[in-house]
Protein backbone atom coordinates (compact mmCIF):
# COMPACT_ATOMS: atom_id res chain seq x y z
CA UNK A 1 0.00 0.00 0.00
CA UNK A 2 1.52 3.59 -0.84
CA UNK A 3 1.11 6.30 1.19
CA UNK A 4 -0.55 9.04 1.23
CA UNK A 5 -4.45 7.56 0.24
CA UNK A 6 -6.02 8.80 -2.12
CA UNK A 7 -9.85 9.13 -0.83
CA UNK A 8 -11.08 12.95 -2.72
CA UNK A 9 -11.71 11.09 -6.06
CA UNK A 10 -15.27 13.66 -6.39
CA UNK A 11 -12.37 15.69 -6.50
CA UNK A 12 -10.73 14.39 -9.68
CA UNK A 13 -9.95 10.82 -10.36
CA UNK A 14 -6.90 9.23 -11.65
CA UNK A 15 -6.46 8.55 -15.17
CA UNK A 16 -7.14 5.12 -15.85
CA UNK A 17 -4.15 3.09 -17.83
CA UNK A 18 -5.90 2.02 -20.64
CA UNK A 19 -7.89 5.28 -21.12
CA UNK A 20 -3.69 6.87 -21.59
CA UNK A 21 -2.79 4.10 -23.95
CA UNK A 22 -5.78 5.22 -26.15
CA UNK A 23 -5.25 8.47 -26.63
CA UNK A 24 -1.40 8.14 -26.75
CA UNK A 25 -1.52 7.97 -30.26
CA UNK A 26 -3.31 11.46 -30.84
CA UNK A 27 -0.92 13.24 -29.52
CA UNK A 28 1.81 12.47 -32.51
CA UNK A 29 1.54 10.28 -35.07
CA UNK A 30 -2.21 10.83 -35.32
CA UNK A 31 -2.23 15.08 -34.57
CA UNK A 32 -4.54 15.88 -37.37
CA UNK A 33 -7.30 18.31 -36.84
CA UNK A 34 -10.32 17.33 -37.06
CA UNK A 35 -11.98 19.80 -39.13
CA UNK A 36 -9.28 19.14 -42.02
CA UNK A 37 -11.81 17.57 -44.45
CA UNK A 38 -9.03 17.75 -46.75
CA UNK A 39 -6.41 15.42 -46.32
CA UNK A 40 -6.16 11.68 -44.10
CA UNK A 41 -4.52 13.69 -41.07
CA UNK A 42 -8.06 15.09 -40.97
CA UNK A 43 -9.99 12.03 -41.17
CA UNK A 44 -7.93 10.23 -38.59
CA UNK A 45 -8.12 12.54 -36.60
CA UNK A 46 -12.36 13.43 -37.48
CA UNK A 47 -13.15 9.43 -37.31
CA UNK A 48 -11.69 9.19 -33.09
CA UNK A 49 -13.84 12.09 -32.74
CA UNK A 50 -16.87 10.47 -34.04
CA UNK A 51 -15.99 7.47 -32.28
CA UNK A 52 -15.82 8.83 -28.75
CA UNK A 53 -18.62 10.44 -29.57
CA UNK A 54 -20.97 7.36 -30.10
CA UNK A 55 -18.88 6.36 -26.74
CA UNK A 56 -20.01 8.93 -24.44
CA UNK A 57 -23.58 9.00 -26.09
CA UNK A 58 -23.69 5.30 -25.26
CA UNK A 59 -23.08 5.51 -21.51
CA UNK A 60 -25.84 8.06 -21.07
CA UNK A 61 -28.32 6.51 -23.78
CA UNK A 62 -28.00 9.39 -26.44
CA UNK A 63 -27.83 9.78 -29.95
CA UNK A 64 -23.75 10.81 -30.90
CA UNK A 65 -25.35 13.67 -32.58
CA UNK A 66 -26.74 15.21 -29.48
CA UNK A 67 -23.16 15.16 -27.69
CA UNK A 68 -21.40 18.51 -27.82
CA UNK A 69 -17.47 18.58 -26.39
CA UNK A 70 -16.35 21.29 -24.17
CA UNK A 71 -13.94 21.47 -22.23
CA UNK A 72 -15.14 20.68 -18.77
CA UNK A 73 -18.49 20.17 -16.85
CA UNK A 74 -18.13 24.16 -15.79
CA UNK A 75 -18.39 25.32 -19.67
CA UNK A 76 -21.05 22.73 -20.49
CA UNK A 77 -22.94 24.24 -17.57
CA UNK A 78 -22.41 28.00 -18.70
CA UNK A 79 -23.15 26.73 -22.32
CA UNK A 80 -26.51 25.08 -21.28
CA UNK A 81 -27.80 27.80 -18.70
CA UNK A 82 -26.41 30.81 -20.83
CA UNK A 83 -27.33 29.03 -24.07
CA UNK A 84 -31.18 27.85 -23.27
CA UNK A 85 -31.58 32.16 -21.69
CA UNK A 86 -30.37 33.82 -24.69
CA UNK A 87 -31.92 31.29 -27.58
CA UNK A 88 -35.59 31.21 -25.26
CA UNK A 89 -35.71 34.36 -24.05
CA UNK A 90 -38.88 34.78 -26.36
CA UNK A 91 -40.44 32.66 -24.40
CA UNK A 92 -39.57 33.88 -20.71
CA UNK A 93 -36.67 34.46 -18.14
CA UNK A 94 -37.10 32.65 -15.12
CA UNK A 95 -34.75 29.78 -14.62
CA UNK A 96 -35.37 27.46 -11.40
CA UNK A 97 -32.16 25.99 -9.55
CA UNK A 98 -31.27 24.93 -6.00
CA UNK A 99 -29.09 25.91 -3.54
CA UNK A 100 -26.90 23.18 -3.17
CA UNK A 101 -25.76 23.38 -7.19
CA UNK A 102 -22.03 23.59 -7.73
CA UNK A 103 -20.76 27.05 -8.87
CA UNK A 104 -20.76 26.58 -12.31
CA UNK A 105 -24.45 26.63 -12.11
CA UNK A 106 -25.17 29.20 -9.25
CA UNK A 107 -22.61 32.06 -10.53
CA UNK A 108 -23.71 31.18 -14.14
CA UNK A 109 -27.05 32.32 -12.34
CA UNK A 110 -26.17 35.07 -10.67
CA UNK A 111 -24.32 36.35 -14.06
CA UNK A 112 -27.61 35.94 -15.85
CA UNK A 113 -29.38 37.28 -13.31
CA UNK A 114 -28.19 40.85 -14.32
CA UNK A 115 -28.88 40.41 -16.97
CA UNK A 116 -32.41 40.23 -16.97
CA UNK A 117 -33.28 36.57 -15.54
CA UNK A 118 -35.39 35.99 -12.47
CA UNK A 119 -34.04 32.97 -10.62
CA UNK A 120 -35.39 30.59 -7.67
CA UNK A 121 -33.03 29.01 -5.65
CA UNK A 122 -34.71 26.34 -4.26
CA UNK A 123 -33.82 25.25 -0.87
CA UNK A 124 -33.48 21.55 -0.26
CA UNK A 125 -34.71 19.35 3.11
CA UNK A 126 -32.71 18.28 5.80
CA UNK A 127 -31.62 15.37 3.69
CA UNK A 128 -30.30 17.06 0.74
CA UNK A 129 -33.32 16.50 -1.75
CA UNK A 130 -35.51 19.09 -3.28
CA UNK A 131 -39.20 19.24 -2.66
CA UNK A 132 -41.05 18.11 -5.65
CA UNK A 133 -44.03 20.22 -4.93
CA UNK A 134 -42.32 23.56 -4.07
CA UNK A 135 -40.35 23.11 -7.47
CA UNK A 136 -44.12 22.76 -9.06
CA UNK A 137 -45.26 25.73 -6.90
CA UNK A 138 -42.61 27.49 -8.26
CA UNK A 139 -43.18 26.84 -11.96
CA UNK A 140 -44.73 29.60 -13.63
CA UNK A 141 -45.41 30.41 -17.48
CA UNK A 142 -42.32 32.30 -17.80
CA UNK A 143 -40.54 29.57 -16.27
CA UNK A 144 -37.87 28.32 -19.37
CA UNK A 145 -35.43 26.06 -17.81
CA UNK A 146 -35.02 23.89 -14.56
CA UNK A 147 -31.56 23.24 -13.50
CA UNK A 148 -31.27 20.58 -10.81
CA UNK A 149 -27.52 18.51 -10.38
CA UNK A 150 -28.08 14.57 -10.66
CA UNK A 151 -25.61 14.01 -8.03
CA UNK A 152 -24.48 16.17 -5.59
CA UNK A 153 -20.33 16.56 -5.25
CA UNK A 154 -20.14 17.21 -1.67
CA UNK A 155 -23.24 14.80 -0.21
CA UNK A 156 -23.62 12.21 -2.81
CA UNK A 157 -27.44 12.91 -2.38
CA UNK A 158 -28.97 11.42 -5.89
CA UNK A 159 -31.69 14.10 -7.12
CA UNK A 160 -35.41 12.50 -8.58
CA UNK A 161 -34.37 13.41 -11.81
CA UNK A 162 -37.00 11.78 -13.67
CA UNK A 163 -40.12 13.38 -11.61
CA UNK A 164 -38.36 16.96 -11.88
CA UNK A 165 -38.06 16.56 -15.31
CA UNK A 166 -41.38 15.98 -15.62
CA UNK A 167 -42.71 18.74 -13.93
CA UNK A 168 -40.80 20.85 -15.35
CA UNK A 169 -42.32 19.63 -18.89
CA UNK A 170 -45.65 19.99 -17.50
CA UNK A 171 -44.75 23.40 -17.18
CA UNK A 172 -43.29 23.71 -20.69
CA UNK A 173 -39.93 24.31 -19.18
CA UNK A 174 -36.68 22.19 -20.29
CA UNK A 175 -35.34 20.05 -18.09
CA UNK A 176 -31.65 20.91 -17.76
CA UNK A 177 -28.90 18.74 -15.13
CA UNK A 178 -25.60 18.76 -14.31
CA UNK A 179 -24.64 15.43 -14.12
CA UNK A 180 -20.94 15.61 -13.47
CA UNK A 181 -20.75 13.32 -10.23
CA UNK A 182 -23.26 10.77 -11.76
CA UNK A 183 -22.56 9.83 -15.19
CA UNK A 184 -20.32 6.71 -14.82
CA UNK A 185 -21.11 5.68 -11.71
CA UNK A 186 -24.67 5.12 -11.85
CA UNK A 187 -27.10 4.26 -14.66
CA UNK A 188 -28.38 7.61 -16.39
CA UNK A 189 -30.26 7.58 -19.03
CA UNK A 190 -31.35 11.09 -20.82
CA UNK A 191 -34.70 9.40 -22.42
CA UNK A 192 -35.81 7.39 -19.49
CA UNK A 193 -34.77 10.29 -17.18
CA UNK A 194 -36.51 12.80 -19.36
CA UNK A 195 -33.34 15.07 -19.37
CA UNK A 196 -32.78 18.05 -21.97
CA UNK A 197 -29.35 18.94 -21.58
CA UNK A 198 -27.03 17.29 -19.20
CA UNK A 199 -23.40 18.57 -18.57
CA UNK A 200 -20.52 15.60 -17.67
CA UNK A 201 -16.68 15.69 -17.67
CA UNK A 202 -13.90 13.43 -18.54
CA UNK A 203 -11.58 13.88 -15.50
CA UNK A 204 -14.35 12.35 -12.23
CA UNK A 205 -14.45 9.47 -14.32
CA UNK A 206 -10.90 8.14 -15.11
CA UNK A 207 -10.41 10.23 -17.99
CA UNK A 208 -7.83 13.16 -18.74
CA UNK A 209 -8.71 16.90 -17.26
CA UNK A 210 -9.63 19.42 -19.72
CA UNK A 211 -12.28 17.77 -21.58
CA UNK A 212 -16.39 17.21 -20.92
CA UNK A 213 -19.23 17.04 -22.91
CA UNK A 214 -22.98 18.99 -23.35
CA UNK A 215 -25.99 16.38 -24.18
CA UNK A 216 -28.20 18.81 -26.24
CA UNK A 217 -31.44 16.97 -26.92
CA UNK A 218 -32.50 17.04 -30.61
CA UNK A 219 -35.63 15.27 -30.96
CA UNK A 220 -38.81 15.52 -28.70
CA UNK A 221 -38.24 18.51 -28.10
CA UNK A 222 -35.26 19.45 -30.48
CA UNK A 223 -33.78 21.89 -28.03
CA UNK A 224 -31.38 24.81 -29.32
CA UNK A 225 -28.26 26.64 -27.58
CA UNK A 226 -27.15 29.83 -28.53
CA UNK A 227 -23.18 29.47 -28.63
CA UNK A 228 -21.32 31.69 -25.95
CA UNK A 229 -17.90 30.79 -28.10
CA UNK A 230 -17.64 32.35 -31.78
CA UNK A 231 -15.44 31.02 -34.57
CA UNK A 232 -15.28 28.15 -36.80
CA UNK A 233 -18.69 26.53 -35.95
CA UNK A 234 -17.92 23.29 -34.54
CA UNK A 235 -19.74 21.01 -32.64
CA UNK A 236 -22.68 22.10 -35.19
CA UNK A 237 -22.42 26.07 -34.43
CA UNK A 238 -22.72 25.21 -30.99
CA UNK A 239 -19.15 25.17 -29.32
CA UNK A 240 -16.60 26.55 -32.01
CA UNK A 241 -12.74 25.73 -31.65
CA UNK A 242 -10.41 23.08 -32.79
CA UNK A 243 -11.69 19.73 -30.94
CA UNK A 244 -9.00 18.59 -28.43
CA UNK A 245 -8.97 14.77 -30.14
CA UNK A 246 -6.20 13.15 -27.75
CA UNK A 247 -8.70 14.61 -24.50
CA UNK A 248 -11.64 13.53 -26.46
CA UNK A 249 -10.35 9.99 -27.18
CA UNK A 250 -9.27 9.48 -23.71
CA UNK A 251 -13.10 10.36 -22.74
CA UNK A 252 -14.68 8.50 -25.09
CA UNK A 253 -12.46 5.59 -23.99
CA UNK A 254 -13.29 6.54 -20.02
CA UNK A 255 -17.08 6.41 -20.65
CA UNK A 256 -16.53 2.27 -22.66
CA UNK A 257 -14.82 1.76 -19.60
CA UNK A 258 -17.81 2.69 -16.92
CA UNK A 259 -20.19 1.12 -19.16
CA UNK A 260 -18.71 -2.30 -19.17
CA UNK A 261 -17.65 -1.74 -15.38
CA UNK A 262 -20.08 0.08 -13.81
CA UNK A 263 -22.65 -1.85 -12.19
CA UNK A 264 -20.26 -3.94 -10.72
CA UNK A 265 -17.90 -1.50 -9.59
CA UNK A 266 -20.75 0.29 -8.17
CA UNK A 267 -21.59 -2.59 -5.94
CA UNK A 268 -17.69 -2.90 -4.56
CA UNK A 269 -17.81 0.78 -3.82
CA UNK A 270 -20.70 0.81 -1.70
CA UNK A 271 -19.31 -2.00 0.15
CA UNK A 272 -16.41 -0.17 0.82
CA UNK A 273 -17.85 2.88 1.53
CA UNK A 274 -20.45 0.69 3.68
CA UNK A 275 -17.42 -0.40 6.06
CA UNK A 276 -15.81 2.68 5.91
CA UNK A 277 -19.60 4.71 7.09
CA UNK A 278 -20.04 1.88 9.73
CA UNK A 279 -17.22 1.95 11.39
CA UNK A 280 -16.45 5.66 11.45
CA UNK A 281 -20.45 5.90 12.64
CA UNK A 282 -18.76 4.09 15.81
CA UNK A 283 -17.01 7.06 17.00
CA UNK A 284 -19.13 9.04 19.55
CA UNK A 285 -21.31 11.69 18.17
CA UNK A 286 -20.73 11.39 14.54
CA UNK A 287 -23.24 11.92 11.77
CA UNK A 288 -23.52 11.52 8.15
CA UNK A 289 -24.51 13.95 5.82
CA UNK A 290 -27.36 13.88 2.94
CA UNK A 291 -30.08 11.17 2.25
CA UNK A 292 -28.44 7.67 2.68
CA UNK A 293 -30.64 5.58 0.49
CA UNK A 294 -30.21 8.28 -2.77
CA UNK A 295 -26.34 8.99 -2.65
CA UNK A 296 -23.67 8.04 -5.40
CA UNK A 297 -22.16 4.46 -4.01
CA UNK A 298 -18.55 6.09 -3.42
CA UNK A 299 -19.29 8.81 -1.08
CA UNK A 300 -19.76 9.03 2.50
CA UNK A 301 -19.83 12.87 4.23
CA UNK A 302 -19.41 12.35 7.64
CA UNK A 303 -19.32 15.05 10.75
CA UNK A 304 -17.11 14.06 13.77
CA UNK A 305 -18.73 16.67 15.86
CA UNK A 306 -16.00 18.99 18.31
CA UNK A 307 -13.33 18.81 15.97
CA UNK A 308 -12.55 20.78 13.27
CA UNK A 309 -12.12 19.62 10.04
CA UNK A 310 -9.13 20.93 8.82
CA UNK A 311 -7.16 20.13 12.17
CA UNK A 312 -8.45 16.96 11.37
CA UNK A 313 -7.35 16.34 7.82
CA UNK A 314 -3.76 17.87 9.08
CA UNK A 315 -3.95 14.86 11.67
CA UNK A 316 -4.71 12.69 8.48
CA UNK A 317 -1.84 13.98 6.33
CA UNK A 318 -1.39 10.28 4.87
CA UNK A 319 -5.07 10.50 4.08
CA UNK A 320 -6.19 12.96 1.43
CA UNK A 321 -9.62 14.05 1.32
CA UNK A 322 -11.65 17.01 1.55
CA UNK A 323 -13.58 19.41 4.21
CA UNK A 324 -16.66 21.31 4.28
CA UNK A 325 -14.95 23.13 7.11
CA UNK A 326 -14.38 26.93 6.63
CA UNK A 327 -10.75 26.67 6.92
CA UNK A 328 -10.01 24.63 3.97
CA UNK A 329 -11.73 27.83 1.94
CA UNK A 330 -10.71 31.32 1.51
CA UNK A 331 -14.21 32.54 2.48
CA UNK A 332 -13.78 31.10 6.13
CA UNK A 333 -17.61 30.55 5.27
CA UNK A 334 -18.36 26.66 6.01
CA UNK A 335 -19.93 24.59 3.19
CA UNK A 336 -22.83 26.39 1.65
CA UNK A 337 -24.24 22.60 0.63
CA UNK A 338 -23.63 21.55 4.35
CA UNK A 339 -25.57 24.72 5.71
CA UNK A 340 -28.50 24.44 3.26
CA UNK A 341 -29.43 20.93 4.79
CA UNK A 342 -29.53 22.93 7.59
CA UNK A 343 -26.83 21.63 10.04
CA UNK A 344 -25.07 23.94 12.30
CA UNK A 345 -22.17 25.71 11.49
CA UNK A 346 -19.96 23.84 13.83
CA UNK A 347 -20.86 20.29 12.08
CA UNK A 348 -20.47 22.19 8.99
CA UNK A 349 -17.07 22.81 10.04
CA UNK A 350 -16.41 19.59 11.62
CA UNK A 351 -17.48 17.07 8.09
CA UNK A 352 -15.31 15.39 5.77
CA UNK A 353 -15.89 13.50 2.49
CA UNK A 354 -14.90 10.37 1.38
CA UNK A 355 -14.41 9.76 -2.24
CA UNK A 356 -13.84 6.33 -3.03
CA UNK A 357 -12.80 5.69 -6.50
CA UNK A 358 -11.60 2.79 -8.97
CA UNK A 359 -8.17 2.29 -7.22
CA UNK A 360 -9.39 1.76 -3.81
CA UNK A 361 -9.12 -1.08 -2.14
CA UNK A 362 -9.71 -2.88 1.10
CA UNK A 363 -6.90 -2.13 2.79
CA UNK A 364 -6.57 0.98 2.21
CA UNK A 365 -9.86 1.63 3.40
CA UNK A 366 -9.26 -0.20 6.29
CA UNK A 367 -6.36 1.87 6.97
CA UNK A 368 -8.33 5.26 6.31
CA UNK A 369 -10.75 3.84 9.05
CA UNK A 370 -8.01 3.21 11.82
CA UNK A 371 -6.41 6.87 10.92
CA UNK A 372 -9.66 8.67 11.23
CA UNK A 373 -10.31 7.37 14.56
CA UNK A 374 -7.06 7.55 15.73
CA UNK A 375 -6.90 11.49 14.79
CA UNK A 376 -10.83 12.22 15.63
CA UNK A 377 -10.19 10.67 19.32
CA UNK A 378 -6.73 12.66 19.30
CA UNK A 379 -8.35 16.14 18.65
CA UNK A 380 -10.68 15.30 21.00
CA UNK A 381 -8.52 15.10 23.61
CA UNK A 382 -7.42 18.77 22.83
CA UNK A 383 -11.17 19.98 21.70
CA UNK A 384 -12.44 22.05 25.05
CA UNK A 385 -15.85 21.08 23.81
CA UNK A 386 -15.58 17.40 23.50
CA UNK A 387 -14.57 18.23 27.59
CA UNK A 388 -17.58 20.18 27.98
CA UNK A 389 -19.54 17.71 26.30
CA UNK A 390 -18.54 14.90 28.66
CA UNK A 391 -18.96 17.36 31.31
CA UNK A 392 -22.37 17.32 30.26
CA UNK A 393 -22.87 20.93 29.20
CA UNK A 394 -25.29 22.00 27.07
CA UNK A 395 -23.31 23.98 24.29
CA UNK A 396 -25.97 25.56 23.01
CA UNK A 397 -26.61 27.56 26.21
CA UNK A 398 -23.00 29.03 26.34
CA UNK A 399 -22.41 32.34 25.14
CA UNK A 400 -19.88 32.55 23.16
CA UNK A 401 -17.71 35.58 22.10
CA UNK A 402 -18.39 35.74 18.46
CA UNK A 403 -15.92 36.54 16.09
CA UNK B 1 -2.06 25.17 2.27
CA UNK B 2 1.43 24.14 3.20
CA UNK B 3 2.15 24.82 6.95
CA UNK B 4 5.24 25.58 8.13
CA UNK B 5 7.37 23.54 10.46
CA UNK B 6 6.97 25.18 14.08
CA UNK B 7 3.07 24.71 12.92
CA UNK B 8 3.17 20.93 12.37
CA UNK B 9 5.84 20.74 15.50
CA UNK B 10 3.06 22.42 17.51
CA UNK B 11 0.58 20.52 16.17
CA UNK B 12 2.11 16.94 15.89
CA UNK B 13 3.22 17.72 19.63
CA UNK B 14 1.71 20.26 21.21
CA UNK B 15 2.92 21.66 24.50
CA UNK B 16 0.77 21.73 27.98
CA UNK B 17 -2.78 20.49 26.51
CA UNK B 18 -4.84 20.16 29.82
CA UNK B 19 -7.14 21.26 32.22
CA UNK B 20 -6.34 23.46 35.41
CA UNK B 21 -9.11 23.91 38.45
CA UNK B 22 -11.51 26.89 37.12
CA UNK B 23 -12.80 26.90 40.94
CA UNK B 24 -9.45 27.52 41.95
CA UNK B 25 -9.13 31.21 43.34
CA UNK B 26 -5.04 30.98 41.70
CA UNK B 27 -6.20 30.16 38.19
CA UNK B 28 -7.57 32.25 35.58
CA UNK B 29 -9.58 30.82 32.49
CA UNK B 30 -10.10 32.44 29.32
CA UNK B 31 -12.60 30.78 26.94
CA UNK B 32 -12.77 33.12 23.19
CA UNK B 33 -14.26 31.90 20.22
CA UNK B 34 -17.10 30.20 19.03
CA UNK B 35 -18.27 26.63 17.70
CA UNK B 36 -19.88 28.24 14.69
CA UNK B 37 -16.25 29.96 13.64
CA UNK B 38 -15.06 26.70 13.75
CA UNK B 39 -12.23 27.93 16.46
CA UNK B 40 -12.90 27.81 20.04
CA UNK B 41 -9.83 27.77 22.24
CA UNK B 42 -9.42 27.82 25.93
CA UNK B 43 -6.42 28.50 27.52
CA UNK B 44 -5.51 28.72 31.62
CA UNK B 45 -2.67 29.84 34.13
CA UNK B 46 -2.20 29.20 36.99
CA UNK B 47 -0.39 31.91 39.10
CA UNK B 48 1.39 32.36 42.50
CA UNK B 49 1.42 34.92 45.08
CA UNK B 50 4.07 37.26 43.14
CA UNK B 51 1.33 37.34 40.02
CA UNK B 52 3.71 34.67 38.35
CA UNK B 53 2.38 32.25 35.84
CA UNK B 54 3.87 29.00 36.98
CA UNK B 55 1.49 26.52 34.61
CA UNK B 56 -0.51 26.95 31.51
CA UNK B 57 -2.86 24.89 29.77
CA UNK B 58 -4.92 24.70 26.66
CA UNK B 59 -7.73 23.12 24.96
CA UNK B 60 -8.44 24.03 22.04
CA UNK B 61 -10.76 23.10 18.88
CA UNK B 62 -10.09 24.62 15.62
CA UNK B 63 -7.71 24.35 12.54
CA UNK B 64 -3.77 23.39 12.84
CA UNK B 65 -2.64 27.03 13.00
CA UNK B 66 -5.37 27.94 15.78
CA UNK B 67 -3.86 24.76 18.25
CA UNK B 68 -0.24 25.78 17.57
CA UNK B 69 -1.02 29.74 18.03
CA UNK B 70 -2.53 27.98 21.67
CA UNK B 71 0.16 25.91 22.37
CA UNK B 72 2.94 28.48 21.53
CA UNK B 73 0.74 31.11 23.63
CA UNK B 74 0.94 28.30 27.00
CA UNK B 75 5.18 28.18 26.73
CA UNK B 76 5.15 31.77 26.04
CA UNK B 77 3.19 32.33 29.52
CA UNK B 78 4.88 30.17 31.91
CA UNK B 79 7.08 32.34 34.07
CA UNK B 80 5.98 36.00 32.99
CA UNK B 81 4.22 37.87 35.22
CA UNK B 82 0.52 38.81 34.20
CA UNK B 83 1.57 42.19 33.42
CA UNK B 84 4.04 40.96 30.91
CA UNK B 85 1.90 38.47 29.73
CA UNK B 86 -0.93 41.28 29.19
CA UNK B 87 1.98 42.11 26.40
CA UNK B 88 1.81 39.18 24.03
CA UNK B 89 0.74 40.58 20.80
CA UNK B 90 -0.87 38.81 18.22
CA UNK B 91 1.63 39.98 15.49
CA UNK B 92 4.52 38.26 17.31
CA UNK B 93 2.92 34.59 17.16
CA UNK B 94 2.51 35.29 13.37
CA UNK B 95 5.90 35.91 13.49
CA UNK B 96 7.22 32.66 15.49
CA UNK B 97 5.00 30.44 13.28
CA UNK B 98 5.30 32.14 9.97
CA UNK B 99 1.25 32.19 9.80
CA UNK B 100 -0.11 33.18 6.18
CA UNK B 101 -2.82 36.01 5.64
CA UNK B 102 -5.44 33.72 6.23
CA UNK B 103 -4.51 32.26 9.63
CA UNK B 104 -3.96 35.68 11.54
CA UNK B 105 -7.11 35.10 13.19
CA UNK B 106 -5.65 32.17 14.87
CA UNK B 107 -3.10 34.51 16.75
CA UNK B 108 -5.77 37.25 17.50
CA UNK B 109 -7.85 34.49 18.93
CA UNK B 110 -4.92 33.28 21.07
CA UNK B 111 -4.19 37.13 22.21
CA UNK B 112 -8.00 37.23 23.27
CA UNK B 113 -7.79 34.25 25.13
CA UNK B 114 -4.62 35.35 26.75
CA UNK B 115 -5.98 38.31 28.16
CA UNK B 116 -9.01 36.79 29.00
CA UNK B 117 -7.46 34.66 31.22
CA UNK B 118 -5.12 37.41 33.20
CA UNK B 119 -8.53 38.95 33.52
CA UNK B 120 -10.22 35.87 34.88
CA UNK B 121 -7.82 35.85 37.71
CA UNK B 122 -7.35 39.49 37.93
CA UNK B 123 -11.11 40.19 38.63
CA UNK B 124 -11.11 36.57 40.87
CA UNK B 125 -8.29 38.52 43.41
CA UNK B 126 -10.10 41.73 43.37
CA UNK B 127 -8.31 43.30 40.93
CA UNK B 128 -9.72 45.61 37.69
CA UNK B 129 -10.03 43.88 34.47
CA UNK B 130 -7.70 45.48 31.95
CA UNK B 131 -9.31 46.39 28.81
CA UNK B 132 -7.74 45.84 25.72
CA UNK B 133 -5.63 48.38 24.02
CA UNK B 134 -7.28 47.19 20.52
CA UNK B 135 -10.14 45.38 19.14
CA UNK B 136 -10.17 43.17 17.01
CA UNK B 137 -13.47 42.46 15.83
Amino acid sequence: MNLPIYLDNNATTPMDPRVLEAMIPYFTQKFGNAASRNHPFGWIAEEAVDYAREQVAKLIGASEKEIIFTSGATEADNLAIKGVFEMYKDKGNHIITAVTEHKAVLDTCKHLEKLGARVTYLPVKEDGLIDLAELEATMTPETILVSIMYGNNEIGVIQPVKEIAAIAHKHGALFMTDATQAVGKIPVDVNADGIDLLACSAHKIYGPKGVGALYVRRKGPRVKVTAQMDGGGHERGMRSGTLNVPGIVGFGKACELCMQEMESEAKRLSALRDKLQTSLLELEESYVNGNQEHRLPHVANISFKYVEGEGLMMAMKDLAVSSGSACTSASLEPSYVLKSLGLSDDLAHSSIRYGLGRFTTEEEVDYAIDITKKAVNHLRELSPLWEMFKEGLDLSKIEWAEH
Amino acid sequence: MAYSDKVIDHYTNPRNVGTLDKSNAKVGTGLVGAPECGDVMRLQIQVDDNNMITDAKFKTFGCGSAIASSSLATEWLKGKSIDDAMKIDNMDIVEELSLPPVKIHCSVLAEDAIKAAINDYRVKNGMAPIEAAKTHH
